[in-house]
């Protein structure tokens, strides 16, 4: 890549249906009410931002588009200021499409079954204990630093077989891909190389000395002809694991616990039913769904009725499908024993998340031990919560106060 | 007497979100790579008519049939 792209910051949005903007500051504060504008417009809108780029609105437009895997393409999941090079094996399976894609899914899948993430679970409850240890005593903790932030990036870490004291590494490489690169590339391509470097060391020390995790697994993976998988395929895969599996949950967790912090009453039913934890986490899942994915259209088509060109991107919003009142009653409300509840946070289609059962186990063990250990909270007035930008969404910094107000 | 339901899930629409597994472990297994499909034959033991029309309306990719036979 010879021209590096200088990052600009973008006008502000004054018209959302014909000019939306997913960077701009109103959507990262409070995206609900521009979502529910747009939708009643048009199931699907269109920006010229972004080099071209269409958002749909409902549930029923999103997963048409997610299960339409020959007008809409995967090689670019993230919808940039510019459309670098599509690179080969960027992030398999999640930048793979039909006939590639499923064979290497497949290879992802036997590690994140529901009975693999049972075997994790004491780990992820221990590393919990250990956070809400370093805070307790305080009284106070901005929860999105000190304790969201490092449950999943340990997790994936100790899945992975890499030193859980990296996370902070990591989480730099995740900030500077998912929302720094949105705007300068510069900082994508650096992230990149520097992650493909630190994995291909440990991929190395493998090689003489095999061990027990994700890495060697992969390693020792064969395709369907029964070769090992080219080493940037390993590379792209692990590179996936790490930025998939981190700020997506941190923010999951995040707008759980902010959510719990001014909801008295919903915490309450919690403590008193703490088996009601799993339904209220799809609730929580549907309501706050942290990530938005993209795809690339790639032949002309129309969905629900609108036409959508190619060289368009699609911001394809899970999260706004999932406050869509013709899909759930009472779309906008947090019910936090909702029955009935096909949300799409972890998408539709073949895409569906590799890790759901993953980030699922964790944001239901995070909940509970921060509720057995921290059963009264709330926000701090003196303090403020900070959103993240972009593709993914949850708090970044979320400060509460312990204890009854 | 009440009619018995039967279950089951499509293999070609069923991506492994596994939220039949979770919220009706007796109707429905998973396989190695995660995918559900139906214990047995699919007849719901009677009792369960309740967890396989929750199963059904949690199911993102609508890949679950309950018939009643």
């Amino acid at each position: 890549m010879s021209d590096v792209f200088t990052p600009t910051d973008h006008p502000p949005v004054t018209d959302w249906i014909n000019d939306f903007d997913h960077t701009d500051p109103r959507w990262t504060e409070n995206p609900f009410p521009i979502w529910d504008e747009l939708r009643v417009a048009s199931p699907v809108v269109h920006t010229e931002r972004f080099l071209g780029c269409y958002l749909p609105t409902s549930y029923e437009a999103v997963r048409e588009i997610a299960n339409d895997t020959e007008h809409f393409s995967s090689r670019r999941v993230i919808v940039r200021d510019v459309r670098p090079e599509v690179a080969r094996n960027a992030a398999p399976p999640i930048t793979s499409d039909p006939p590639e894609h499923k064979p290497a899914k497949q290879l992802l899948l036997p590690p994140f079954t529901p009975d693999a993430m049972k075997k994790l679970e004491p780990r992820v409850r221990a590393i919990c204990n250990e956070l809400i240890d370093g805070f307790i005593a305080d009284g106070k903790v901005d929860a999105a630093a000190r304790y969201t932030k490092y449950i999943p990036v340990q997790a994936i870490a100790h899945m992975l077989g890499i030193p859980e004291s990296d996370s902070d590494l990591f989480i730099n490489w995740i900030h500077m891909i998912l929302e720094l690169g949105i705007k300068d590339e510069s900082k994508l391509v650096q992230a990149v190389q520097e992650m493909s470097g630190y994995f291909a060391g440990h991929v190395e020390a493998r090689k003489s000395k095999p061990t027990d995790d994700l890495i060697s697994y992969l390693m020792n993976a064969r395709d369907k002809n029964g070769q090992p998988l080219e080493d940037s395929h390993v590379l792209g895969s692990l590179r996936l694991l790490l930025i998939a599996g981190i700020d997506t949950t941190w923010s999951a967790i995040g707008s759980s616990l902010w959510h719990l912090a001014k909801t008295p009453a919903d915490r309450e039913r919690l403590l008193a039913e703490p088996e009601l934890i799993p339904t209220a986490v799809e609730e929580l899942l549907r309501a706050y769904a942290p990530v938005t994915m993209a795809r690339e259209v790639m032949k002309e088509t129309t969905i629900s009725g609108c036409p959508v060109k190619p060289g368009n991107m699609v911001l394809l919003s899970f999260p706004a499908a999932n406050r869509d009142p013709k899909m759930f009653p009472d779309a906008d409300k947090v019910v936090i024993d909702r029955r009935e509840n096909r949300h799409a946070a972890f998408g539709l289609g073949i895409h569906r998340c590799v890790g759901s059962n993953l980030a699922r186990m964790e944001m239901q063990v995070a909940i509970e031990e921060w509720l057995k250990r921290i059963p009264d909270f709330r926000l701090d007035p003196a303090g403020t919560v900070k959103w993240s930008q972009g593709t993914v969404r949850g708090p970044r910094q979320l400060p509460v106060l312990f204890g009854k107000a | 007497m009440a009619e018995r339901l039967r279950v089951h899930v499509d293999p070609d629409k069923c991506q492994g979100h596994a939220r039949c597994k979770a919220l009706a472990p007796e109707l429905f297994e998973l396989d190695e790579f995660g995918n559900a499909h139906e214990v047995g034959d699919g007849t719901v033991p009677a009792g369960l008519e309740d967890k396989a029309w929750l199963a059904k309306s949690n199911c993102p990719e609508i890949a679950i049939e309950v018939t009643e036979e």
